[in-house]
């Protein structure tokens, strides 16, 4: 495991943010840390940089404990926090040389970083003149800069354009083929679905959820969606056939899938009793839909 | 020690085209400059004034402003710019995420902030001397080159740079908590007032309070000599010294720990 913590908790004053929270994260994940805002996610993050003091539990990357092997382990992480923290009097190249001046890296690498966040072009440009998604990227930039084996990004999505999210998705899977973890906290699932190995669902400081995404998924236990011209009636013949039906709309109806065989049979006994199907397959809810399931119920 | 260096040399980095960094340099001139001027165009005055006095009276202008508000209020200023390139830029996360320990990170911060004023104050010794021998180029009935007092002044501005390091390690400190302009600065402003009130009014406890020291520190500067000498003796090491540099010493290392259980926020 590169992350472990055990029983992590953290208060603001008497108000508990983080409940006795158990992260997992292997070798070479993109792991997804999903929750609304405020579920707890920059206080976890923060505490992972040891920038908060844990209130109780403990934390391990790398194997090593965090408190007592602070810089050693620092030493391997790059991080981009909440909005990028960026000097906008300086250009976006000195942001990176004095981050390089402070980690010992060579200007080679800087002139790299900004090829690979594209921002070679504007890299003698104030970074306080640079748009959101620029600022974005450059912060992606910093946190590479030391060729980090753990990289911790925290909405790094924000303020980025379609065309800067799927390059930042393409970025992080490149990443992770090369060997390195990344630790990605979001609010959209719909982004962390798309890159994500394993995901933590957390909810009120609380940890609803840990696995793989398969894992995630197959908890979603999946429909036959039926798109038939008239869903009550359909509704009401299926049941009287001793189907369950889940849940019914104005275009479609739902049943609980056990086989093939039965998506088949709900077709012909529903075709040979005059009904028009126009649509008939098995159907995983979204993520975005389970999600809201598993916060609500709590 | 090493990240206390490669910090250092990130502060330079980062404020060098800030005002925090140039204020070190355009005080001095400026100050020395209009000194040149007051005296350049009041030669009749000073002419008849012997050579050392003519260096005190130059000089005085100099010191005599610096003594009174300037110093403190540079020193406020120098404070509130080191640590404000942190709040505006919200990097105090990233600063305290690298692989530093957090004593190198402040400590080096504080340093700077003291290399700083340890700049202002040397140019003003060079400017001083310089712009006075430039007098007696330009006006050559002034005696300025033939009187010495290079040491002197040296001594004086040495001794101002320890009087400041009480107001300097608080107003640190205040800069380093504080994200606002106001709160430090306003603070900061009444109590070198209040400072400057005191001194002037030579009220008996005084050096006991920091922003006193700077306008203590040159009330005190002349060795009380019996009789008329030709030498003049700064006394370098007084009380109110040596009370800002008790301050400054407690005062910094209690802001680590202060800072060391703060949050980052």
């Amino acid at each position: 495991m590169v992350i472990k913590t055990e029983g992590l908790s953290f208060s603001f004053g008497a108000q508990q943010v983080v409940k006795s929270l158990s992260l997992q994260v292997p070798a070479g994940s993109i792991y997804g840390f999903l929750g609304p805002n405020g579920a707890g996610k920059t206080t976890t993050i923060k505490m992972l940089l040891n920038l908060l003091k844990t209130g109780e539990g403990s934390i391990h990357i790398f194997g090593q404990e965090l408190q007592s092997n602070r810089i050693s382990i620092l030493s391997q992480i790059g991080s981009l926090i909440e909005q990028p923290a960026i000097y906008h009097h300086l250009t976006g190249k000195e942001n990176l040389m004095n981050r390089a001046l402070l980690l010992q890296v060579s200007e080679q690498r800087v002139d790299e970083m900004l090829k690979l966040v594209q921002l070679t072009n504007a890299a003698g440009k104030k970074a306080g003149q640079y748009s959101l998604g620029m600022k974005q990227r450059l912060g992606i930039a910093l946190a590479l800069l030391s060729d980090p084996k753990l990289l911790i990004l925290d909405e790094p999505t924000n303020g980025l354009d379609p065309n800067g999210i799927i390059e930042m998705r393409e970025l992080m899977l490149r990443l992770v083929a090369g060997g390195k973890t990344v630790f990605i906290s979001s609010h959209l699932l719909a982004e962390i679905e798309k890159m994500a190995t394993h995901v933590g669902i957390i909810n009120n400081g609380e940890l609803m959820f840990q696995g793989t995404i398969h894992e995630l998924q197959n908890i979603n236990q999946p429909m036959i969606r039926i798109e038939v011209d008239n869903t009550v009636d359909a509704a009401n013949f299926l049941k009287r056939n001793n189907f369950a039906v889940n849940d019914i709309n104005h275009d479609h109806l739902y049943v609980p899938f056990i086989s093939k065989q039965q998506i088949g049979d709900i077709n012909t006994l529903l075709v040979q009793n005059g009904m028009t199907v126009f649509s008939i397959n098995k159907h995983h809810k979204d993520l975005e839909q389970l999600f809201l399931d598993i916060t609500q119920s709590n | 020690m090493k990240g206390f260096l490669l910090s250092f040399q990130s502060e330079f980095y980062k404020t060098r085209k800030t005002l925090g960094f140039w204020g070190a340099i355009i005080l001095p001139i400026l100050i020395s400059s209009l000194a040149f001027l007051a005296v350049y165009t009041k030669s009749d005055v000073f002419v008849k004034m012997p050579p050392m006095g003519q260096w005190i009276q130059f000089s005085m202008i100099s010191l005599g402003s610096m003594g009174s508000l300037l110093l403190p209020i540079y020193t406020i200023f120098v404070a509130y710019s080191v640590n404000n390139v942190e709040h505006k830029a919200d990097t105090w996360k990233t600063l305290f995420s690298l692989p530093i320990s957090r004593w190198a990170v402040y400590s080096a911060k504080f340093f700077y902030a003291l290399f700083l004023l340890f700049l202002c104050l040397t140019l003003f010794v060079i400017f001083n001397v310089a712009f006075g021998n430039l007098l007696s180029v330009f006006k050559p009935e002034l005696k300025f080159n033939e009187y010495h007092m290079e040491l002197q002044l040296i001594q004086v501005y040495y001794k101002l740079l320890l009087s400041a390091l009480g107001i300097l390690s608080i107003q640190f400190l205040l800069s380093l908590l504080w994200a606002d302009f106001l709160k430090p600065m306003g603070l900061g402003f009444v109590a070198t007032i209040t400072g400057v009130i005191l001194a002037s009014n030579n009220w008996k406890y005084s050096y006991l309070f920091p922003y006193a020291h700077p306008m203590g520190a040159i009330k005190s500067m002349v060795k009380n000599n019996n009789g008329p000498s030709k030498m003049l003796e700064i006394d370098i090491y007084t009380k109110d010294v040596y009370v800002s540099l008790v301050i400054a010493v407690v005062v910094f290392i209690a802001g680590y720990y202060i800072v060391q259980r703060k949050s980052v926020k």
